[in-house]
């Protein structure tokens, strides 16, 4: 296996006959799991499959149309915010702040009040916390690493990221998921929503592949990197 | 974390956006100049007749440009999707909301400060009632106006045409907010009559529509 913290049988998200209507498309379509805690998940599969909507019902930006999403032992999302990690499609931060403004204000939403935590958030993420320069002047690369700070700011427990990657340079791409790795192995769960799963390989401990509003199956990655699948819808 | 704590870091955060991009203060300000000098070269007024329509045009006025700027608050966290930064974290939806018509409501003063020696320029005016009535009037009709269109901006911002469906909803709410700010500023301009039933009124407004929009601004906040 790709971490070294061993998972517990405590689930640290479990999902009951969770069903998202759009209308009348069913994005989500009567989903029953648990993940464990410690570890790494990539969600990986074909656009429109519904990773996406699952990650943001996950983080209570969407109401499930049925079903339930218990978190870290909590029924409301909002009981646990302040040990959940999100990082979003689009970057999430405000352009006409540098780096340091922005994770400053979010800091500031978590309750913290101490600089280090922002200047240590972004040198994690190999970003200089002296830099003046304002969101909207940083390289695409750039802002996804401050978003991931942004994410990672308050230590969380659980990390929910949907496309980190995406406009990311290879070089960069490679950085920020090894980032991903050292915090997993820090005992953190997370949650990768991505279309290049390759860049994960090295970091992964279960790839879970969607279609159509459904989890198909999950496949748990060994050292050796062979995978074993199995059929979606239990505990695992 | 306490809701001060939050709503006093967003309001500075805002603040210093605003102070780097102008974008709300110079709209406003381009468009309350305008009505100034246009309708002192079309009505050009007596000194009397000025008393009588100055409380609705300025209000107009100031109404108008404050759409601008409402417009401006939520923008801001629209672009690059900020505001689900703040719906994920555990900081409480009123103070996002206090912060933002707090924001709004330093804006529009601002801007009212700027304009009022203009209006008695161009409108020749003289209060013949006390000055200091027409202070309260600014502060609790700017806190009516803002307060409400800080809540339906909110409640526009998931809607396509969101410029336009602002002042649909915020305009006939406020009129009794702004029949009184009118009245009493007529009131206090021309000595005529007393303005403090008017003045009473827009107290209880502004608690009403307070409660009202902090009651209310976490389910909107979260409204898909």
């Amino acid at each position: 296996m790709a971490g070294t913290t061993e998972p517990s049988s405590q689930p640290v998200i479990f999902l009951q006959n969770l069903v998202k209507f759009f209308g009348r498309f069913a994005a989500l379509r009567d989903i029953t799991d648990s993940f464990a805690p410690g570890r790494l998940y990539v969600i990986v599969g074909d656009n429109g499959a519904g990773k996406s909507t699952l990650l943001r019902v996950i983080a209570g930006l969407m109401q499930p149309s049925q079903g339930s999403v218990s978190l870290l032992g909590a029924e409301r999302v909002r009981d646990v915010a302040h040990r959940i990690g999100y990082m979003g499609h689009a970057p999430l931060l405000y352009d006409e702040l540098s780096g340091m403004e922005n994770l400053r204000y979010f800091a500031g939403l978590y309750g913290l009040r101490d600089d280090s935590a922002c200047s240590d958030a972004m040198r994690r993420v190999g970003l200089d916390p002296d830099l003046e320069r304002r969101v909207g002047q940083y390289s695409q690369g750039m802002r996804q690493r401050l978003s991931l700070a942004r994410a990672v700011l308050h230590d969380p427990e659980l990390m929910l990221l949907d496309e980190p990657f995406s406009n990311v340079d290879v070089h960069s791409a490679r950085e920020m998921a090894a980032v991903l790795g050292r915090v997993r192995d820090q005992g953190k769960t997370i949650f990768v929503v991505t279309h290049q799963a390759p860049l994960m390989e090295a970091v992964a401990d279960e790839f879970v592949h969607m279609s159509a509003g459904q989890i198909v199956s999950r496949q748990v990655m060994t050292r050796s990197t062979v995978s074993v699948s199995s059929e979606a819808g239990g505990a695992r | 974390m306490s809701s001060l704590t939050v709503t006093r870091a967003t309001l500075w955060k805002d603040l210093r956006m605003e102070w780097r991009s102008k974008d709300a203060i110079n709209s406003m300000l381009f468009f309350s100049l305008l009505v100034v000098v246009i309708f002192s070269f079309a009505f050009n007024p007596t000194a009397e007749e000025s008393r009588l329509i100055a409380g609705g045009l300025i209000w107009v006025a100031f109404l108008f440009a404050a759409v601008v700027a409402l417009n401006q608050t939520w923008a801001r966290e629209l672009r690059n999707q900020v505001l689900d930064a703040y719906r994920v974290s555990p900081a409480p939806p009123n103070a996002l909301f206090l912060a933002k018509a707090l924001g709004n409501f330093l804006f529009v003063i601002i801007l009212e400060a700027l304009m009022a020696p203009l209006f008695v320029v161009f409108y020749q005016l003289r209060s013949v009632g006390p000055v200091w009535q027409l202070v309260v009037v600014a502060l609790l009709g700017t806190w009516a106006l803002v307060v409400n269109g800080t809540f339906f901006a909110a409640m526009s911002i998931r809607t396509r045409s969101r410029e336009i469906m602002l002042p649909l909803i915020l305009f006939p709410i406020s009129i009794p907010a702004l029949l009184a700010m009118v009245d009493s500023t007529t009131g206090i301009l021309t000595g005529e009559f007393s303005p403090d039933f008017w003045i009473k009124m827009l107290l209880v407004y502004d608690v009403i529509f307070t409660a009202v929009c902090l009651l209310l601004f976490e389910s909107v906040l979260n409204a898909e």
